[in-house]
């Protein structure tokens, strides 16, 4: 189970929508950092993900192991909230 | 940081046996045409695996769309036209159509959420950006080689862009980038721009920060030790000159390519260039299988015109639908 997902988004990313709606969805919540409002966190985001590209969506398990979904990938975002 | 959101459940896309329409894709087309179904309580699934409201949500601003004299930004169109349909009772449930099996009084869907059967169905899957096919672009894909300006376009703060392509998108992209980038190389490789007249005169007024290069080919994108893009090779095609444009990053916007792979194999016809051919009702090869908006053959990849072919298709799905309660009373 994800014990905290954070988001990492912009103002006008669909994808980053996309993201908050599915998990919105299949019910869990969520933290947001948007990057527009906070510029100074970019660097954190690319360095998570190595990827100039939002979203970035970071999953803590129970165990606090971390998993790295970047961009709007259902396939890989649903078994990483499972 | 802001506040833990939790979002309502959509509604149970299963509670219903066979669906009246399902649409696949969740662009303009479908979501018009869902508009106009739900309105008739012809029951509407939508299936969507990429964005609500397709290429739309994804543009940054839409100056061409009826109704809006300002113009609008795409994402707030494309919620607004989910927040229409839904308001008439539309379900869109994410994920992907795998395949379609005609199964006579109904089509039988292969998805990711399982088996849905659906007495008719509107394919509006729309069309993805095109890849350019160089060296260097699959490498450093989202690490310096973009395709969602308003995605990805915030990374590049006071950094040097080569955007590549010469119609509308490309044009409109780069005025977006604008806002970011300390500069925009513009790579055109034509002898002149494809995008509309109004976006031609926009992009002069950005003359100090974007620079047109017609006749210019995109040949490679290369990187540096620290595995950063760092320029982009090109030539000159009547020239025949290399030519090295520095850059942070690239964003490509070079035409569409049609969102039909799940279809090779089906009975549903595809032109040339894998676009659905449809005839005069909008109807495929499979009877009760429609298509609209940018994924059919003739379409003229409009907002406007998605929409507007939605609607037809939706008004003839009614027909087919009552043809075929006609059949069975």
């Amino acid at each position: 189970m994800a014990k905290d997902i954070t988001i990492f988004t912009t103002n006008t990313c669909a994808y980053c929508v996309m993201v908050k709606k599915w998990l919105g969805a299949k019910g869990h919540s969520y933290k947001e950092v948007n990057l527009d409002e906070h510029p100074e966190r970019q660097k954190e985001a690319f360095e998570i993900s190595g990827q100039l590209a939002v979203p970035v969506t970071v999953i803590t398990k129970d165990d606090d192991s971390k998993e790295v979904v970047v961009g709007y990938n259902l396939a890989k975002l649903a078994p990483a909230v499972s | 940081m802001t506040e833990k959101v939790k979002v309502p459940v959509v509604a149970d896309y299963k509670a219903h046996k066979v669906w009246d329409l399902v649409t696949i894709g969740a662009g303009p087309a479908a979501l018009s045409a869902a508009l106009y179904t739900t309105r008739e309580d012809i029951t509407t699934l939508l299936f969507e695996k990429g964005v609500i409201g397709g290429l739309a949500a994804i543009t940054d601003w839409i100056d061409n769309y009826p109704g809006f004299p300002k113009g609008i930004a795409g994402l707030e169109l494309a919620d607004n036209l989910r927040l229409q349909a839904e308001r008439f009772g539309a379900v869109i449930e994410l994920g992907e159509v795998l395949n379609i099996t005609d199964k006579g009084d109904y089509k039988l869907l292969d998805t990711t959420s399982g088996d849905i059967k659906a007495k008719a169905v509107l394919i509006a899957t729309g069309s993805d950006y095109k890849k350019i096919g160089v060296p260097g672009e699959a490498e450093y894909f989202a690490r310096g080689v973009h395709y969602c300006a308003t995605c990805d376009g915030a990374f590049y703060r006071d950094k040097k862009l080569v955007v590549v392509g010469g119609g509308n998108s490309a044009v409109q992209e780069a005025i977006f980038l604008t806002r970011f980038a300390s500069h925009i190389d513009l790579l055109v490789r034509g002898d002149a721009m494809r995008a509309s007249d109004v976006l031609q005169k926009e992009l002069k007024k950005h003359s100090s920060k974007i620079s047109v290069h017609l006749n210019h080919t995109t040949d490679e994108i290369v990187g540096g030790p620290d595995n950063k893009v760092t320029h982009v090779k090109s030539t000159h095609t009547t020239t025949g000159k290399q030519v090295e444009f520095k850059t942070d990053g690239v964003f490509v916007f070079v035409g569409l390519s049609p969102n039909t792979g799940f279809l090779k194999g089906t009975k549903v016809a595809l032109d040339d260039i894998g676009l659905v051919k449809t005839d005069h009702h909008l109807q495929t090869a499979i009877k009760g299988v429609y298509a609209a908006g940018d994924v059919r053959s003739g379409a003229t990849m409009q907002i406007a015109s998605a929409t507007g072919e939605g609607a037809t298709a939706a008004l003839m799905i009614r027909e087919y639908l009552d043809n075929l309660k006609q059949q069975k009373s």
